[in-house]
């Protein structure tokens, strides 16, 4: 009796994209995290529904002169250019490393072209990866990338192409930097996409004064950190009242607090990004927290969460 | 224990030369602090909201206290300056690699730091000091007459001083003094600006020394992972595969032969 008792009591934190069940909601924004190396020293990786890792190309990217970073008002400007080691070896030692652990993988794959972007996806298909996070929304590479991500017409041929040889569910990440999010993502829908993160970073400038320089090498950069988190909120409201499929919902999200805030607007999950710098803690502090929050609004499943806003 | 965020205490904080602050944290990452890592410290203004890397200047593990000798650049380090005693401090320790002390051992050794890379020289010069068999020349660049942490250096080594205006020491900068002085080692231990970390790996490469360099870089997490303060290295890192090695995990200290600077 005791023990059913206890079962019934149980809050479920579960959220299922494309067929895939995630334990909570809580994932790694891409290219925040790396594969979960470095945090796996500060968190425990199987507390997360997901981890996202950095983006992945079919070669080795070596990204973007230094500045890479700066700081913003409430938040930060990023030029890192994807460098990444490619995907020989992210498949023998990130997705190696993450074999260890009970939560789910999400790869996230970058391009110049989209044969680059389907060789990934190809390579992919018989590794331990539950989805695949299609970046076409950096702002911070010249060629590829981005292209794809801000016309309507480029995102549904890339969507459909890749569709056609995953193996996994494929998410398309989508750009801010665009003047109707809700086209893009209605194009990637029609093309067949299983899900949509967002937002990437939104793009910036930051110029110091003393030295009349751009703050940055590469002159512009994306903008994380909870000063974008308005923005984001009211893109994935909009998206989430003009698609069908699931939304990954990102921005500044800095505790459980931002993240229900984005759970209400209609995300089924959220990522921590810029977040993780700042508080290394803050994946699993707001796993918790949304426990807490369920606990004194008793709400025994997540899912009456999603899209709940009046 | 590993890596860690803790709010730890201001045990106390002075001035010691314009714009330079000298700050005592109790912390246990004392314990673990090793020469030439760094400290990831938080603003508490959530408006600057990166942490701010600093070096570690000196460790008491029995004790559990920590030192810290910043410049105020900017915001962030301007808050810190105002801190005092007993004030929660945030941090994140301890980062990066450290210094090599197995490689001084039998042999002659510049200690050397240019302005507000002098502070790692502190701890640097206790540690050598204590494992002893290396002789410890300390050669320290300053812009004028306003000196710091000088007599600290003085107990563990003989010390040289530049100064960009000539009004202590040599004028000029380290490698000035060097040649003043005519001043020869094997090893090299060096942080400080990026013009004299240059200087100094060319004059090891002249002279076939080993020199062990400790580079800065704009940071976001200091812990590995947004590859945001990448140097370029001479081979293929393990990490990244592209020659873009982390300064903060995988230095800040590198060999100067193997970087690109």
């Amino acid at each position: 009796m005791e023990e059913q008792k206890t079962v019934q009591t149980k809050l479920n934190t579960e959220v299922t994209i494309a067929g895939v069940t995630f334990k909570n909601p809580v994932m790694t924004a891409s290219g925040t995290f790396g594969s979960g190396m470095e945090y796996g020293e500060f968190v425990d990786l199987n507390k997360l529904g997901a981890v996202v890792t950095k983006g992945v190309a079919n070669v080795p990217w070596p990204g973007n002169p230094t500045p890479r970073v700066t700081e913003t008002y409430g938040g930060m400007l990023n030029a890192i250019g994807l460098q990444n080691p490619g995907i020989d070896v992210f498949i023998e030692r990130d997705l190696e490393f993450l074999k260890q652990y009970d939560t789910k993988v999400i790869v996230n794959v970058c391009g110049k072209s989209v044969e680059d972007y389907l060789e990934v996806v190809e390579r992919l298909s018989d590794e331990a990866v539950d989805m695949l996070e299609i970046n076409v929304s950096c702002p911070n590479v010249k060629e590829g990338a981005i292209a794809f991500g801000q016309k309507a017409d480029a995102l549904y041929d890339i969507t459909s192409q890749i569709k056609k040889v995953a193996a996994q569910p494929v998410i398309m990440k989508l750009s801010p930097n665009v003047t109707d999010i809700t086209e893009m993502a209605k194009a990637a829908e029609a093309a067949g996409a299983d899900a949509l993160s967002m937002i990437n970073t939104i793009t910036g400038m930051k110029i110091d004064i003393h030295r009349r320089k751009f703050a940055l090498a590469n002159k512009t950069g994306g903008m994380s950190g909870p000063a974008i988190k308005p923005v984001a909120v009211r893109m994935v409201y909009q998206t989430a009242q003009a698609v069908k499929i699931p939304i990954i919902g990102m921005g500044g999200i800095a505790n459980a607090e931002d993240a229900i805030e984005f759970l209400l607007a209609g995300a089924t999950a959220v990522s921590i990004g810029a977040m993780n710098f700042i508080n290394p803690y803050t994946t699993v502090e707001t796993v918790q927290g949304i426990e807490d929050y369920m606990r004194q609004y008793q709400i025994t499943d997540i899912k009456e969460l999603i899209g709940a806003v009046q | 224990m590993g890596k860690r965020k803790e709010t730890a205490s201001v045990q106390k904080q002075t001035c010691i030369a314009p714009g330079i602050y000298d700050m005592w944290i109790n912390t246990t990452l004392a314990k673990e602090a090793k020469p030439g890592q760094f400290i990831n410290v938080y603003p508490e203004d959530s408006s600057t909201l990166l942490p701010r890397p600093i070096s570690i200047c000196e460790a008491d593990g029995d004790q559990n206290k920590l030192r810290i000798v910043y410049r105020t650049a900017g915001k962030g380090t301007t808050e810190f300056s105002k801190y005092r005693e007993g004030k929660d401090i945030a941090i994140l320790g301890t980062l990066g690699n450290g210094f090599p002390l197995d490689k001084a051992k039998g042999k002659k050794c510049f200690l050397m730091g240019g302005g507000i890379g002098i502070p790692p020289m502190v701890q640097l010069a206790k540690k050598l000091h204590e494992q002893g068999d290396c002789e410890i020349q300390i050669i320290v660049g300053y812009r004028d007459a306003d000196l710091f942490l000088q007599k600290d250096l003085e107990k563990y080594g003989r010390v040289y001083v530049a100064t960009e205006d000539g009004s202590v020491g040599s004028k000029g900068n380290v490698m000035d003094t060097i040649r003043e002085n005519r001043l020869s080692a094997d090893v090299i231990y060096a942080c400080g600006p990026m013009p004299m970390l240059r200087a100094i790996k060319k004059f090891a490469e002249a002279n076939n020394m080993e020199a062990y360099i400790s580079l800065e870089e704009r940071m976001a997490c200091g812990v590995g992972a947004c590859l945001g303060c990448v140097c370029k290295t001479t081979h293929k890192d393990h990490h990244s595969h592209v020659n873009n090695a982390r300064v903060c995990t995988d230095g800040p200290v590198f060999e100067a032969k193997e970087v690109d600077i």
